[in-house]
């Protein structure tokens, strides 16, 4: 072949990647279930928007930071994306997100005092805002009614000592390859809610070092190591459980610390003899009901996007109380305006009301950009005290220098910025 | 005639065989079985009522078409371009001349020992600069040529003898006509090798395009069924039903053209 | 056209895409190791730091790192020799004249190297559960209690060993097959006239012949070896505990999720430096045996 023909392969070569990405679509980066269901939205949306189309890309949970990470620095980002609360003060450090403040004083539909607070704050950074919360998350017990029964309690516990007596209870009765709670150790939310109950912060000295060698850390670990060693909890990881809800179903566990997406797979995937036999209640704390992760996905705009304008208009109509009760139907997550809350539908599910409770006492997790990492760590961590590879006190140790570590760099930059005034 | 022996090296051989293409089989058959049918103890061999369920819900609501259609285009383009790279060069280093072709050769050589990711990163960064991130491009321009593709052709060009090129430019014809008149059609059986290497390289990678395509509709096969196999461990039969569909057409085009798989795999491993 | 000419014109493109694709990332790759480019330098590059080679001393203070490294020298130092065992024993097999249906059990032998690694990985993770899986089923046929693959630390790379072993052994089975056909059928005659029994045979005549062969083989299987990410990825996601974290792992996760690029450059430059490492020694240690052998 020619040199002209060779040359002319290549500019088509080059020109595939021009030509791979229709122009004027609003793209929408969604996770999850979540991105399943908000098609179904989309529709009235776009009928009511007329010219905006929506193309909404699912990302499954356990590669989408670094798809998000991948995107912002390969300057290839959506106009919109879902965003777990807790990666948006990364992608602020990184100022991948439009600061959202002035668009939401001027909205009808956006009214912040309608938000549980808790929840609005996890998306203000440095005092400003970058997100909408969409839905929130958080984390208590589910836990199987007619199993505790058996064990001879008629209520939930609301502490931490009657949540061992139970336990143990349920163990006893259920003997070997039976247990009582399933913690799987690749999940770091468990630990973590039991952490944020404490009085101490997880970090200190701004957000610059670790505080994980602490009272308060040492009892959450404490209990957790404790539900492992008294075989409360069996020594495994989600991909083991080849299905959590047929396990439930069958008694595996009768307690699973899980979120509110569950109440719909439960009710759906359940099998209808056990459909009356479970029910939720708010974590219990130390010395009673406490605090659990603030957690939730709020809904961003990239900094880089053309089409801000339409990406804030899907994001008001998603806001708008009558969409997210549509939402909260289709998905089961819980939605972050009381007014919500108030509807008739949700106030009468008798699985949501421990949500509403929990909700008022949620604590945010420290919004450092590094917290991503140092939750994996806490994760880890926590595995090797759970098998008995470390002691608690060593753990706690051993995640304190850790997160040192991983802060280094962010205790330069704020030394930095402290000198600059 | 040894019968114990040859019971005994065909038995063995059977077993082997067996070992082999036992997963694939039930890959198959898996994929074949409703919802929770395979995760059950004692696993069952067959579906008891094979459906197609599985098939249809990747297709229809997972999108499967599309990254099987990527994966189509990505591999396609690629080899057809890489072809013409790879074979001009090859076909250089064999019979053209040039200022410190064996020392470059050598160079090439060295390179082949440098493991690819060692690079990704950076490319990443460099290909972002010239807005190729999140394109087929991203995928295709860094695998335009290769060493490996180079020294296939390079060993076989060797063998076309000097005498009928140097008749062809006395004759008046230009490189460019002895290249494509002369050397093309006698290198057609390496052609078709390095057209099928190149074609499952480049369909069965899977940590470049994971890192460069960062768009879930531009994802390739294996990209994708990745991602989704972490996200639905649960949902066993709809994960085998993704690998059928990603496995299919590479073994399918090396059942077709095996022959000139393997002649090309033993001339790269004659180089001693 | 000159022979100069055109002998850079045909190879030009093919230099070029290599150069700025491939040896120029590698050079920048190094660059990067000697900074602490992470995700603030990202942000705002006056947040880049040059730390020589901070990044390296720190990798050789981290014990994940450690563990990565012996995670990969484990896959490689069982994984090689096992999948050489077994390419060679095909081989054999297949090269014996009382084999039947060559082309078809070469076919079947062959035919897991041309899958797709992801696919597959799959396909074995549903093989190894520790409940469903056909492996524990088969195990508990012949009265073996059932091991948690994927979920014990011990025999998670056991696991992938067996995995990454069924899916490449192919590859060096062909190249065998070619090399045992090339020994003159004559030698084993002359072996057979002294008495000499199979095994016999196969030490004195095959082994040595195919000693070049074998350390090439062996060479190229390590590289590939070293370089184990996508089973981990796909199966075990580095764990349980960290069991399966292999080097390029390592790397995939400080460079891609982390984004601390520079950190993650060290890693792969380590590893890099540990294969060549690996291959000068492998050379070392059988230049003699190759000696004795007259290869």
């Amino acid at each position: 072949m020619t040199i002209p023909a060779r040359l002319l392969s290549t500019a088509l070569a080059l020109t595939l990647c021009a030509c791979s990405r229709p122009h004027n679509d609003l793209t929408f980066w969604a996770m999850g279930r979540e991105s399943e269901v908000v098609a179904e939205l989309l529709p009235e949306f776009e009928r009511t928007h007329p010219g905006v189309h929506v193309s909404v890309h699912q990302l499954p949970w356990t590669g989408a930071h670094a798809k998000l990470l991948t995107a912002v620095v390969g300057a290839a980002t959506p106009d919109l994306a879902q965003l777990g609360n807790t990666w948006i003060p990364e992608l602020a450090e990184l100022h991948a997100l439009e600061p959202l403040g002035p668009r939401v004083q001027h909205s009808v539909s956006v009214q912040p005092s309608d938000y549980f607070d808790g929840i609005w704050d996890t998306n203000v950074i440095d005092g400003v805002l970058y997100g909408v919360p969409w839905y929130v998350d958080t984390r208590l017990l589910f836990y199987r009614t007619d199993l505790l029964k058996q064990a001879g309690f008629d209520a939930p516990p609301e502490n931490w000592k009657q949540w061992r007596q139970t336990m143990a209870a349920i163990k006893q009765r259920a003997g070997p390859g039976h247990f009582s709670i399933l913690l799987p150790l690749n999940e770091f939310e468990p630990l973590t809610a039991l952490a944020l109950q404490q009085r101490e912060p997880l970090l200190r000295d701004g957000g610059g070092r670790g505080n994980f060698d602490s009272p308060g850390f040492r009892k959450a670990l404490g209990l957790y190591v404790e539900m492992f060693d008294r075989s409360w909890a069996p020594l495994v990881s989600e991909a083991q459980i080849s299905n959590v809800w047929d396990e439930f179903g069958r008694g595996y566990f009768a307690y699973y610390i899980s979120g509110p997406w569950n109440i719909g797979e439960f009710k759906r995937r359940l099998p209808p003899e056990r459909s009356h036999d479970w029910m939720t209640a708010p974590l219990p704390g130390p010395d009673g009901p406490s605090a659990s992760i603030a957690g939730g996905s709020s809904l961003v705009i990239f900094a880089k996007s053309p089409r801000k304008e339409q990406a804030w208009q899907l994001i008001e109509y998603l806001s708008r109380p009558d969409v997210q009760e549509r939402f909260r139907t289709l998905t089961g997550d819980l939605p972050p305006r009381r007014s919500v809350w108030n509807l008739p539908a949700l106030a009468a599910d008798p699985y949501a009301r421990a949500f509403r409770q929990q909700l008022e006492r949620v604590r945010p997790a420290p919004k450092v950009p590094e917290w991503e990492h140092i939750e994996d760590e806490v994760k880890l961590v926590g595995e090797l005290a759970a098998t008995g590879q470390m002691t608690v006190e060593h753990a706690a140790r051993e995640l304190d220098r850790r997160v040192d570590a991983i802060l280094e760099k962010r205790r330069w930059i704020l030394a930095r910025r402290g000198a600059r005034g | 005639m040894n019968r114990p022996a040859s019971f005994a090296v065909n038995g063995l051989l059977l077993a082997a065989a067996a070992i082999s293409v036992a997963p694939l089989l039930w890959m198959l058959s898996a994929s074949l079985m409703p919802a929770g049918q395979s995760n059950v103890f004692p696993p069952p061999w067959v579906p008891a009522a094979p459906t197609l369920a599985n098939y249809r819900e990747l297709f229809a609501r997972l999108g499967v078409g599309r990254y099987l259609a990527n994966s189509l285009v990505v591999a396609t383009a690629g080899t057809g371009l890489s072809l013409l790279f790879n074979v001009s060069a090859g076909y250089a280093f064999a019979k053209l001349a040039f200022a410190g072709r064996e020392r470059i050769f050598q160079w090439l050589l060295a390179a082949l020992v440098i493991p690819a990711q060692v690079a990704m990163l950076p490319l990443f960064l460099l290909l972002r600069a010239l807005g190729l991130v999140n394109s087929y491009g991203g995928v295709i321009v860094p695998a335009l040529a290769s060493v490996f593709g180079i020294f296939l052709v390079r060993q076989y060009a060797r063998s076309i003898p000097d005498e009928i090129l140097e008749a062809a430019r006395l004759e008046g014809a230009g490189e460019a006509r002895v290249f494509v008149g002369i050397v093309l059609p006698l290198l057609k059986p390496i052609l078709v090798t390095l057209a099928i290497f190149t074609f499952l390289n480049i369909w069965n990678d899977f940590m470049w395009p994971l890192i460069v395509l960062t768009d879930s509709r531009l994802q390739t096969l294996p990209v994708a069924l990745s991602l989704l196999s972490r996200e639905h461990v649960q949902d066993n039969e709809l994960m085998m039903a993704g690998s059928v569909v990603t496995v299919l057409p590479p073994l399918l085009l090396f059942l077709g053209l095996q022959r000139y798989y393997i002649q090309g795999l033993l001339l790269g491993s004659v180089k001693g | 056209m000159r022979p100069n000419l055109a002998g850079w014109c045909f190879a030009g493109p093919a230099l070029v895409v290599i150069a700025v694709f491939f040896m120029l990332p590698v050079a920048a790759a190094f660059v990067l190791s000697l900074t602490d480019f992470d995700i603030y330098a990202i942000a705002d590059p006056a947040n880049l730091r040059v730390v020589w080679l901070h990044n390296y001393v720190q990798l050789l203070r981290t014990a994940l790192f450690w563990k990565a490294l012996g995670n990969t020298l484990y896959f490689v130092v069982v994984g090689v020799p096992l999948s050489i065992v077994v390419s060679l024993a095909t081989a054999v097999l297949l090269d014996s004249e009382l084999a039947r249906f060559k082309g078809a059990f070469r076919t079947a032998l062959f035919a897991p190297v041309v899958t797709t690694v992801v696919a597959v990985a799959v396909v074995w993770r549903n093989l190894f559960h520790a409940r469903y899986g056909w492996i524990n089923y088969a195990l508990g046929a012949v009265g073996i209690a059932p091991v948690d693959w994927l979920g014990n630390p011990h025999w998670s790379m056991p696991a992938i060993i067996l995995f990454a072993v069924w899916k490449n052994f192919g590859i060096n089975m062909i190249i065998f097959v070619a090399a045992l056909q090339a020994i003159p059928r004559e030698l084993y005659e002359a072996a057979r006239i002294e008495g000499a029994s199979a095994t016999q045979q196969f030490r004195l005549v095959t082994l040595p012949l195919l000693g070049p062969t074998l350390l090439m083989v062996g060479i190229v299987t390590m590289a590939g070896y070293f370089q184990l990410f996508a089973e981990p990825y796909v199966m075990t996601q580095g764990g349980p505990l960290q069991s399966t974290v292999s080097a390029l792992y390592l790397m995939y996760e400080q460079g891609f999720k982390w984004w601390s690029l520079g950190v993650a450059s060290a890693v792969a430059f380590a590893l890099f430096a540990l294969m060549l490492a690996s291959t000068a020694l492998l050379l070392r240690a059988t230049r003699a045996r190759l000696a004795a052998w007259g290869g």
